[in-house]
């Protein structure tokens, strides 16, 4: 059970350090809530719109846009030059 | 001398996600031709699904515009406010409101859909809400800032979206229901529950088995409803969800061949020569199922105004009907529905048609059987067929959302996995996360 949540918590700061944030368009409407939530200000949305993932150097992975997205559109994935 | 080509005049009722979608498409294609845009609306494109967020005090209204000015300036359209009349389909010409008379080349009917009010006493009053527009959601805003209590009639997503924003501004919310349980029509009754549990959770009374049948009012207001028990229930609100209809009259009055929507072929042709119709508003004909088919999903409508914008540029395109699915949040749940997952009918206890952001391709028929698996506050319901997942239903945790749409939406052969599904279906959850783990670690072999 607590291996269990160590191995979790692991990844989640794996991802917290390697992550970018990469969304799957066809779940979107466009409706902001990402853009609105970035407390640094990057439009999320419009990286969704156009089909790529956030790589905006500012962006901090901490993962407000994908908790807040009410459609699963956005995830955290590692970034693969850490592979 | 040289032969001047006139450039090509392309016409697009509707500012919707079709008819912009459209546009882009057609300036990709046709750097000289004109592009017009007619709406109605007074504000720049938005997110339609986005007004339920609004509702809710998710996210404010300066947020809902996903294209900027710039952007749309470089579209280099002409954007008309105004409503389309007639159609003169011999002299290609649709003639607006103001008499102004616009010629085309090709026309997109992309007009969206309107909701329906129920044909009873009082819907005229002032208080009666329906949520299709920006300005209807706005208005709704202003009415909860001085009503204090609200009546929610309907069902499907609209309704909940309806009373969960209007209990989420502090307004005490009672949402009605003709019979025993909410959108029988999708979900089973075990999800059903899980939504109304929801919905009480914040502060939505339900009133079961119960049918409006007189808004009552004075001087002009909403005083209340009357229900067929006899019984009258006090409100400054009346919110109706009961399902919407194709905006379709145009196109009917001008001879076109609309059944509930305006039809089109799979090339989204529409029976005049040169219109196209998208969106909310258009009938498509699916030719896997041999049937026209209505639909109110945003990714839909943004396909189709693709085909229709490629096919108005001289491409030929044809629109291959996905399998439908939407992700909503109804009750507090995140929700996926996806595939074949209702029962058959257009409408059902509470609704005369589909609601926004519903198919009519859940309620096909279809031969499979249902596995549940969950617990209070998270379930899936798997519609395994004989080769494929054919539908889902996942509400609340959302960990095997992509994996089971990626099932459904590809048509992928369960093999053994139908199976084991089949002998443990207690275990259905555990067996896809398996599943979905196994095709990660295959996807990242095949990356490396």
């Amino acid at each position: 059970m607590f291996g269990q949540l160590h191995d979790q918590e692991v990844r989640r700061r794996e991802a917290l350090v390697t992550g970018i944030v990469t969304s799957q368009p066809i779940r979107c409407v466009q409706c902001g809530i990402c853009s609105y939530s970035c407390p640094i200000g990057i439009d999320v949305r419009r990286h969704v719109r156009e089909g790529i993932p956030v790589t905006a150097s500012q962006c901090l992975t901490c993962g407000q846009c994908v908790a807040r997205c009410p459609r699963g559109v956005l995830t955290l994935e590692s970034s693969p030059i850490f592979d | 001398m040289p032969v001047t080509v006139r450039p090509q005049r392309h016409v697009i009722i509707g500012g919707g996600v079709a008819g912009l979608t459209a546009a882009q498409v057609i300036r990709r294609r046709d750097t000289r031709g004109q592009i017009t845009i007619v709406t109605e609306e007074r504000h720049l494109p938005y997110s339609r699904p986005g007004l339920a967020y609004l509702l809710a005090g998710d996210v404010p209204l300066s947020q809902l515009f996903p294209w900027t000015e710039a952007e749309l300036r470089a579209l280099q359209a002409s954007f008309l406010r105004g409503r389309a009349m007639a159609l003169d389909m011999a002299g290609r010409v649709v003639v607006l409101q103001d008499g102004r008379r616009l010629a085309y080349d090709a026309l997109l009917l992309a007009t969206g859909a309107t909701a329906v009010l129920p044909d009873i006493p009082g819907t005229q009053l002032r208080g009666v809400a329906t949520l299709d527009q920006l300005d209807d959601a706005t208005r709704i805003l202003a009415l909860a800032r001085r009503g204090r209590r609200a009546v929610v009639v309907g069902g499907g997503i609209t309704a909940v979206e309806l009373a969960e924003g209007l209990a989420a501004r502090g307004v005490e919310t009672h949402y009605l229901l003709r019979k025993d349980r909410y959108w029988g029509q999708v979900l089973d009754p075990e999800e059903s529950r899980m939504v109304e549990r929801g919905l009480e959770r914040h502060g939505i009374r339900l009133h079961y088995h119960t049918n409006v049948v007189r808004v009552l009012g004075q001087q002009g207001r909403v005083k209340g409803v009357l229900t067929e028990k006899g019984k009258s229930m006090a409100c400054d609100l009346v919110g109706f969800a009961i399902g919407i209809r194709p905006k379709a009259e145009l196109a009917a009055s001008a001879g076109l061949d609309v059944d509930r929507g305006i039809r089109t072929d799979e090339y989204l042709r529409t029976s005049a020569e040169g219109v196209y119709a998208a969106g909310d508003a258009a009938e498509v004909y699916d030719p896997a199922t041999g049937k026209h088919l209505l639909d109110s999903l945003w990714w839909m409508a943004q396909d189709q105004g693709r085909v229709a914008g490629d096919n108005m540029s001289g491409g030929s395109s044809a629109y291959l009907r996905d399998i439908p699915f939407n992700v909503t949040r109804i009750g507090g749940l995140i929700t996926t529905i996806v595939g074949n997952v209702g029962q058959g009918g257009r409408g059902d206890d509470d609704t005369v048609s589909i609601v926004h952001g519903q198919s009519e391709g859940w309620h096909e028929p279809h031969d499979s059987f249902a596995v549940e698996s969950g617990d209070l506050t998270s379930r899936v319901r798997l519609l395994v067929g004989r080769e494929t997942l054919v539908g889902a239903v996942i509400m609340g945790d959302q960990t095997l959302s992509r994996p089971l749409c990626d099932l459904v939406r590809q048509r992928v052969p369960l093999g053994r996995l139908r199976q084991q599904l089949l002998q443990s279906p207690e275990r259905a959850v555990q067996i896809l996360v398996e599943y979905s783990r196994r095709q990660a670690d295959r996807q990242l072999q095949e990356v490396a």
